[in-house]
C-alpha cells in the first residue's frame, strides 16, 4: 500500500470565510453607540461564529442545490444608512398600495425601522408591536429571547450573519387570550444600490400568548430593479392553545438574492399556519424549522413558489415532532417556467416521545417548459412506533384531460391552459384563511396568467 | 333524412396505432335521441371522444358533418360553441377553479364566439339556480371547485347541470349511467328529458339497457368491434337486455 492512499484527500470546503469587507462593516456596527450590552454581546459572538465558520458552499449537504457562499463572497454588499427624504418618498409609494391593508403596519427600509411609514397608533387590544430595538417598552426580556430558536451557536451561520448585522427588527407580541382580527403587517423595502448591491438583515420576533389568535404577514419588496441581498430571520413562539397564522410573501425584484429562515416553537395544543409564498428574487433560499414542542400541537406549512426565467428557489423545511399527538400538514407547490430551477427538501422528524404523530407532506410541481428543473427530497426520520407519516412528490405538465375538459365546454385553448396554471396556484392560496392578502394574491395571480380581472368566485378553496 | 344535424360517414379512428373505429355510418336529425349500445371495447367512448375533439384519437378515414360543417376540422372549443356537448364518463376534477366560475367562463366564451352578448353575474346566477333545482343539486356544490371531492353521482349530475346551462344542439352522453344508483339515475334522466326538444339531438352511449327505461330513445344502434352491426327502434334495447350482445357477433362477422 503506497503512502498516497493513506492520505485522505483534502476535505472539500464546506464553508468559505467572509472577506475583509464584512469585517470593516461589522466594525462600524460594533462601534455603534447606544445598543444594550446584551445585544452587543450577541452581535460579537455571532460575528465571531461567522468568521470562524463562514458561508456555506454547495459542498455543504444542506446547500447542495444553492451555493450561497458564491453569492455572498462575490461582492461586498453595502449596508445602507437610514433612508433619506428622497428614499422615504419612494418607499411611501411602494409601501402604500399593495402591502398595506389598513391594519397595524411596521415598515422597514433596508432593515431600518421607519416609523414615518408605519401605522402603530391604534394597535388592536392585546397587541404590542414596534421596532425590536427602538420600542419604548422595557425590552431586555425580549432581547434575551433573540436567537433562542435560530440557533446562533450552531451551524446556522446565516442566522449569525443576520444577528451580527441587523439594523432593527420587528417585534409583535399578542397578549394571552387576545383575539385579533386585524392582519398585522410587516413590510420590508429594499432600496438596491447604485453600483454596489445593498444588503439588509430583517429580523422578526413574534410572541403569541396563551390562548391568543392573530395573523401576521411579512412582505418583502424592492424599490427598483437593482440587485440587493435580503437575509431575514423570524422567530415565532406560540404559547399553549394559541392560534397564529403567519404568511411570508416574497415579491422582490428578479435581481435580488433572498435568504430567509423562519424558526418556530409551539406549545401544547397550539395551532400554527405558516405560509411561504415566493414570487421574486434571482436566487431564493427559504428555511422553515418548526418544533411541535407540546402535546397536541398542529402545524400547517403551506408553500407556493413561482419561478420563471432564470430564477432559482430552494425551500428547506424541518418539522420536528417532539411531543405526542402532534399533527402536521405540509404542502409545497411549485410553478416553473423558462429555465427556472427549484429545490425542495422536507425533513420530518418524529422523536421517540412523539407517539400518535400524524404527519403528511407533499410537494407538487407544475413544469411549464422543457428547460426548467425541479428537485424534491423528502426525508423522514421516525423514532416513534405509533405514528402516521406520509409523503409524496410529483412533477408534471398541465393535465391534458383537464385541458380537454375545459375546451370541450367552450373555453379557448390558451385560456384553458392559463386557467389551469392559476388553479394550481389557487389551491395553495386556498389554504390561507380568507383575508385581504389572500384576495389580493388571487387577483394578482389570476391576472398574471389570464390577463383578466377575476370575477367573484373565480377561485375555490383547496381545503 | 335530407339534412341531418350530424352525419357520420365511414369513420375510422385509431388510438396509438390500434384501429378502434372501423367504419361508422350514422345520421342523427334534430330532435332525435339515438342510443349507442355495445359491449366493452366496442368503440363507444372512442366515438364520443372523436366527436368532441379529444386529440388522443387519430381519425384515419371518413368524415363527420355537423350542421353543414366539417366537424373534424374544428377545435374542441369551437365544436362546443357550435353546440356540441360531451357529458364525460369520467368528469375531471379541477381543484382551484370554482364550479360556477368555470361554467360562466365557458358559457360566455361560447356566447362571444357566437356573437351573442355575455351574461352578467346576476342573470347567470338566476339561470344557474333554476337549472340546479332541475337536477336537485345541493347548493354547496356550486361553491366548491370543479368536481373536486364530488361523489360519482354528484359528478354525473354536474355534467347534466352543465349541459342544462350550455343548452347544446347535440348532446353526447358517455355512459352517464355508470356509477349511479337508481335514485340518482332517475334524477339525471329527468334532467336529460327536460332538455329534450325538437331542436336538440342526443347521442346516449350506454352499456346497459337500464338507462333507456328512463331516457327513451328514438333509435338504438349496436356497436361491435368498431362498427354499427344493428340498428332498430327502442325495442332493440330490450332485446339486447334479454339476449346479451353475443347473438350479434355472427352478424358482425358477416358484415
Amino acid at each position: 500500500m503506497s503512502a498516497a492512499t493513506l492520505t485522505a484527500p483534502p476535505a472539500p470546503a464546506v464553508y468559505t470565510v467572509p472577506d475583509a469587507a464584512y469585517e470593516r462593516a461589522f466594525a462600524a456596527i460594533a462601534a455603534r453607540a447606544g445598543e444594550p450590552a446584551v445585544l452587543r454581546q450577541l452581535r460579537r459572538s455571532a460575528f465571531a461564529q461567522l468568521q470562524q465558520r463562514g458561508f456555506p458552499t454547495s459542498k455543504h449537504e444542506e446547500y447542495r442545490q444553492t451555493n450561497l457562499a458564491a453569492v455572498l463572497q462575490r461582492s461586498a454588499f453595502a449596508l445602507p444608512e437610514r433612508p433619506g427624504a428622497a428614499t422615504l418618498r419612494e418607499a411611501e409609494r411602494a409601501a402604500q398600495p399593495g402591502a398595506a391593508f389598513g391594519g397595524p403596519q411596521l415598515t422597514f427600509v433596508d432593515g431600518h425601522f421607519t416609523p414615518e411609514l408605519s401605522r402603530l397608533n391604534s394597535l388592536p387590544a392585546g397587541v404590542r408591536a414596534g421596532g425590536l430595538l427602538s420600542a419604548n417598552d422595557a425590552g431586555d426580556d425580549r432581547l434575551a429571547r433573540l436567537g433562542e430558536l435560530a440557533d446562533i451557536g450552531g451551524e446556522n451561520t446565516l442566522a449569525a450573519f443576520n444577528t451580527a448585522f441587523f439594523g432593527d427588527g420587528a417585534w409583535v407580541e399578542i397578549a394571552p387570550g387576545a383575539q385579533v382580527d386585524a392582519q398585522i403587517e410587516i413590510v420590508h423595502l429594499a432600496t438596491g444600490g447604485a453600483g454596489v448591491p445593498t444588503m439588509a438583515h430583517p429580523r422578526q420576533l413574534i410572541l403569541a400568548g396563551r390562548g391568543s389568535r392573530a395573523k401576521v404577514v411579512e412582505t418583502y419588496l424592492s424599490l427598483n430593479g437593482a440587485a440587493h441581498l435580503t437575509n431575514a430571520v423570524t422567530e415565532i413562539f406560540v404559547a399553549e392553545n394559541a392560534e397564529l397564522e403567519h404568511a411570508r410573501l416574497q415579491q422582490e425584484n428578479t435581481a435580488a438574492c433572498h435568504i430567509s429562515a423562519v424558526h418556530s416553537r409551539q406549545a401544547a395544543d397550539s395551532r400554527l399556519r405558516l405560509h411561504a409564498l415566493t414570487f421574486g428574487g434571482a436566487l431564493t433560499r427559504n428555511d422553515v424549522v418548526t418544533v411541535l414542542n407540546g402535546p397536541g400541537a398542529e402545524a400547517l406549512l403551506n408553500g407556493l413558489y413561482v419561478a420563471e426565467g432564470r430564477q432559482h428557489v430552494d425551500n428547506h423545511t424541518v418539522l420536528d415532532h417532539a411531543e405526542p399527538r402532534g399533527a402536521s400538514r405540509e404542502y409545497y407547490r411549485g410553478i416553473l417556467d423558462g429555465q427556472a430551477t427549484t429545490a425542495f427538501r422536507g425533513r420530518i422528524l418524529v422523536r421517540p416521545d412523539a407517539q400518535h404523530t400524524d404527519a403528511v407532506q407533499s410537494d407538487k410541481n407544475l413544469l411549464l417548459s422543457s428547460d426548467c428543473t425541479a428537485n424534491a427530497d423528502p426525508q423522514l426520520e421516525i423514532r416513534a412506533d405509533d405514528v402516521r407519516c406520509t409523503h409524496g412528490a410529483t412533477f408534471g405538465q398541465i393535465d391534458e384531460e383537464a385541458l380537454f375538459y375545459l375546451r370541450s365546454r367552450g373555453v379557448g385553448a390558451e385560456m384553458a391552459r392559463h386557467l389551469l396554471i392559476f388553479a394550481f396556484a389557487a389551491e395553495a392560496l386556498g389554504r390561507l384563511n380568507p383575508s385581504p392578502l389572500r384576495t389580493r394574491l388571487e387577483t394578482e395571480l389570476f391576472s398574471r396568467w389570464t390577463g383578466l380581472t377575476p370575477p367573484e368566485g373565480a377561485e375555490a378553496s383547496g381545503g | 333524412m335530407a339534412n341531418p344535424l350530424l352525419k357520420i360517414e365511414d369513420l375510422h379512428a385509431a388510438v396509438q396505432g390500434k384501429e378502434i373505429l372501423r367504419g361508422i355510418d350514422l345520421a342523427v336529425g334534430a330532435g332525435e335521441v339515438h342510443a349507442i349500445m355495445g359491449p366493452n371495447g366496442s368503440g363507444k367512448s372512442t366515438l364520443a371522444g372523436v366527436l368532441a375533439g379529444r386529440d388522443s384519437y387519430a381519425v384515419t378515414a371518413g368524415r363527420v358533418t355537423y350542421a353543414g360543417q366539417d366537424l373534424l376540422e374544428m377545435a374542441p372549443e369551437d365544436r362546443a360553441s357550435a353546440g356540441v356537448f360531451l357529458a364525460f364518463q369520467y368528469p375531471v376534477e379541477i381543484p382551484g377553479v370554482g364550479n360556477l366560475y368555470f361554467l360562466r367562463a365557458a358559457l360566455n366564451a361560447q356566447r362571444r364566439q357566437r356573437g351573442e352578448e355575455e351574461l352578467d353575474a346576476a342573470d347567470f346566477l338566476q339561470l344557474a339556480k333554476k337549472r340546479m333545482r332541475l337536477l336537485e343539486m345541493d347548493d354547496t356544490l356550486t361553491r366548491r371547485a370543479v368536481n373536486e371531492g364530488f361523489s360519482g353521482g354528484e359528478k354525473k349530475r354536474n355534467e347534466i347541470f352543465q349541459m342544462a346551462m350550455l343548452e347544446p344542439k347535440l348532446a353526447i352522453l358517455d355512459e352517464t349511467d355508470s356509477g349511479l344508483d337508481i335514485d340518482a339515475l332517475k334524477i339525471v334522466a329527468q334532467g336529460v328529458n327536460a332538455l329534450r326538444d325538437a331542436q336538440r339531438a342526443m347521442l346516449v352511449i350506454t352499456h346497459y339497457q337500464r338507462l333507456l327505461n328512463y331516457i327513451v330513445p328514438d333509435y338504438v344502434h349496436v356497436l361491435s368491434a368498431g362498427r354499427i352491426v344493428k340498428s332498430g327502434g327502442k325495442e332493440l334495447a330490450l332485446e339486447l337486455e334479454e339476449k346479451g350482445y353475443g347473438w350479434l357477433e355472427p352478424e358482425a362477422a358477416a358484415v
